[in-house]
């Protein structure tokens, strides 16, 4: 489903990404884990599309397809989900407004009509009740005066409303309760099949307690340094990052 | 009303629409340019006056002679000069369409685009629509459902002969001639307009509705709005405006009144679309208005506006709180683009007692425009308990255009609660990246941010009138991010 290779991106001049290879199939989970500022942000973001960043060599497939010239609407027409580790507030724009219209561009893309207000409603009604949100909550404005938890379960939300190929979840768990961190967890394993794939960014193993990797990735300094399977996670849980870093470096 | 179906109004209106329609070559009978008595008294004599109305133009026009244009405004443009222009012109004979090919093709995609495409247009089942085609009054329909509760709604030139004593008595009651510049110059010169009386206690049963519009090249515009609902009346009043493309200014200067009875409401709603210029600032219609509103005891005035086109406007909706009890209400959304300025806002003028006001402003600017707001809280010695309650948000796309606000707040009254908030935000990257990842392309991003950000406003206008809103929203910032 992806495909990248030999990545480097930068922004402002500044090189973040450095060499960077990482390929997920159709049906798999993968984790990438890493200390703060290893670059997993900026990797969702270059895969999403954000412009700020250039590529400056290596590869981004998404199916077969380069996507490196495509704009971030476009990827996500194609599939492309990202939980943003700081989802932007919208004033004035509904959740619900806010998710119909979403649904609706990606539609158009495909040549199709927008989606029937029944249809529309259903879903909204069977997603919220999956990650057990109020519909009230539904009515008030993108992420204005939302809490941190509130933030992370509206991302899940869109993602459950708009089906993606690939989701990339940026530090969902971060600002999660564990009661929250389990509805969350529940809500993307139901929504996983063999036909989309997840690549959750975390920097702790506690979200992978519930969401079971196929693989565990560990970033640092622009690089995928390691590669192992759910118990790596565990590993660096117990033993924290230096001991890569050093592993790196010698 | 009930029985009357959309079918009927369609098919109403598709006659109307072929005898009246937005026809661009109207022979027209135009006064030769420029303004002095004797074109004031020709155009009283035109119109069939009454010596009365004569006498008060002229006045009106001695006064306006010793005024000067104000300059206050935050606004810079090459004035118009007053004797380039023809005060007058009428069609002459009823025009007749034979195909849509002869309507200005960019009017009819603007009006596609509106969703008030020709064919369409005549939409709402509970509007009246009285059109005003240059500056003479063509079409008035609805009026006999209107008549039968007593409700008059037509031309203010048919008002001057029909109903002299009320026009004789609330002309000029609310916007003296001696206003202001523009204000005199209207009372002196203006040819036609509309006119509404809502009797006693009665509740206008449909949204009344005037569409404007400037045909003629190089026709000033002076339309004279005069509303009185009686005793525990209401009306809800549309006014929206669409202009061709120019390449010369066109200076528009209305005075629309508004008198509120005791215990009457008014409702009146606008979307301003003139012509703003092109992308370069060229042509574009100045737009000097003077509104004003008189509330009575427990009467109340709402002004909504959305003002997207002119190239100059300067234009502050504005309620004398009268009456004990009153309330004045002014909600506004005030777009500009390229080079466009707006200088806009209200006047809040407190003199009865428990007289309440809000005020919600709503500038979007972008491009390399200039958008400020301005506004008046007055508090009289006598106005125990006012209260006003004001929010004026800006926002701005890019880095080239300004927002301004400058509230003035006067208070003779020590009881007075006035609260005052203001807020300036950017269209962010960040917003703008979390939408594309959506699916949701910049443009389309835009929009939803601005309907967003306007919706306040947009929530007071009558539903219909909000749709249409929200797409000129749409159509004003097209391609002003990028
Ligand atoms: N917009 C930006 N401008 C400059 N530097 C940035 C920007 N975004 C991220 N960086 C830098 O890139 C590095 C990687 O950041 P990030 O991808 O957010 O890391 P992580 O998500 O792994 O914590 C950090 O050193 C960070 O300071
Ligand atoms: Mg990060």
């Amino acid at each position: 489903m992806l495909k990248i290779e030999n990545l480097h991106a930068q922004i402002e001049d500044k090189s973040i990404l450095k060499g960077l290879n990482l390929e997920v199939k159709a049906g798999e989970i993968h984790a990438i884990m890493g200390p703060n500022g290893a670059g997993k942000s900026t990797l969702a973001s270059v895969i999403a599309g954000k412009e700020e960043y250039e590529v400056t060599s290596g590869l981004i497939e998404l199916n077969g397809e380069d996507i490196n010239e495509l704009a971030p609407e476009e990827r996500a027409h194609a599939g492309v989900f990202l939980s943003f580790q700081y989802p932007v507030e919208i004033p004035g724009v509904t959740v619900t407004n806010f998710v119909k219209t979403s649904i609706n561009e990606s539609r158009k893309a495909q040549g199709l009509e927008d989606m029937p207000a029944k249809e529309m409603l259903q879903k909204i009604r069977e997603k919220s009740e999956l990650l057990e949100i109020d519909r009230k909550f539904l009515s008030r404005s993108l992420n204005e005066g939302f809490s941190g938890g509130e933030k992370k379960r509206n991302e899940i939300f869109q993602m459950a409303m708009l089906e993606p190929k690939l989701a990339i979840l940026d530090e969902t768990d971060s600002g999660l309760d564990i009661d929250a961190l389990r509805i969350v967890a529940n809500g993307v394993n139901k929504l996983k099949s063999k036909d989309n794939a997840v690549i959750v960014i975390t920097h702790y193993q506690r979200l992978l307690n519930y969401i079971t990797p196929d693989f565990v990735h560990v970033l640092h300094d622009g690089k995928i340094v390691k590669t192992g399977d759910a118990s790596l996670a565990l590993e660096l849980e117990a033993k924290g990052y230096d001991w890569i870093k050093e592993e790196v470096n010698s | 009303m009930s029985k009357y179906t959309e079918d009927d109004l369609r098919e109403e209106l598709k006659t109307k629409e072929y005898e009246y329609g937005f026809y661009t070559d109207i022979e027209s009978e135009k006064f030769p340019n420029g303004v002095n008595e004797d074109i004031v008294r020709a155009i009283s004599k035109k119109k069939n006056e009454p010596e009365w109305m004569t006498e008060w133009r002229l006045e009106a026009f001695r006064v306006w002679l010793k005024m000067e244009e104000p300059e206050w405004a935050n606004v810079h443009y090459k004035k118009p000069s007053f004797q380039d222009i023809s005060y007058y012109s009428a069609p002459k004979k009823k025009p007749k369409l034979n195909s849509l090919d002869e309507v200005d093709p960019e009017m009819l995609a603007t009006f596609e685009k509106l969703g008030i495409s020709l064919l369409e247009q005549k939409r709402l089942a509970n509007v009246a629509i009285d059109i005003v085609m240059d500056s003479v009054s063509v079409a008035t329909t609805f009026k006999e459902t209107l008549a039968e509760k007593g409700i008059i709604f037509m031309p203010i030139s048919e008002a001057i002969q029909e109903h002299p004593e009320l026009v004789k008595k609330y002309i000029g009651s609310v916007v003296p001639t001696t206003d202001n510049f523009y204000a005199a110059l209207n009372s002196a010169v203006f040819s036609d307009g509309s006119f509404c009386y809502i009797p006693k206690g009665v509740r206008c049963p449909m949204e009344l509705s005037t569409y404007f519009r400037i045909n003629e090249s190089g026709t000033g515009q002076f339309e004279r709005t005069l509303v009185v609902a009686d005793k525990g009346s209401y009306v809800s009043y549309l006014e929206g405006c669409t202009a061709p493309q120019r390449d010369e200014n066109q200076l528009h200067a209305a005075v629309v009144e508004l008198i509120a009875l005791d215990d009457a409401e008014i409702k009146y709603s606008t979307v301003q679309n003139w012509f703003p210029g092109d992308a370069e600032g060229k042509g574009g219609v100045f737009n000097f208005v003077t509104k004003r509103g008189i509330c009575e005891n427990n009467a109340k005035i709402s002004w909504t506006q959305v003002e997207t086109g002119s190239a100059v406007t300067w234009k502050y909706p504005s309620c004398i709180l009268k009456g004990n009890n009153s309330v004045g209400e002014f909600y506004s959304i005030a777009v500009t683009n390229n080079y466009q300025q707006a200088d806009t806002g209200t006047k809040m003028i407190h003199l009865g007692k428990n007289t309440k006001s809000t005020i919600i402003s709503k500038g979007i600017s972008a491009g390399k425009s200039q958008n400020s707001y301005r506004g008046l809280v007055q508090i009289g010695s006598r106005a125990e308990n006012a209260r006003n309650f004001s929010q004026c948000d800006s926002l701005l796309m890019g880095n080239e255009c300004g927002a301004h606000t400058f509230p003035y707040i006067e208070t003779k009254n020590k009881s007075a609660q006035i609260e005052h908030e203001a807020t300036t935000s950017k269209i962010g990257e960040d917003q703008l990246f979390y939408c594309n990842q959506r699916g949701i392309d910049t443009e389309k991003a835009i929009a939803l941010i601005v309907n967003g950000f306007s919706k306040e406003v947009l929530n007071k206008l009558p539903m219909e009138f909000a749709v249409e809103a929200q797409k000129l929203l749409e159509i004003s910032l097209e391609g002003s991010v990028g």
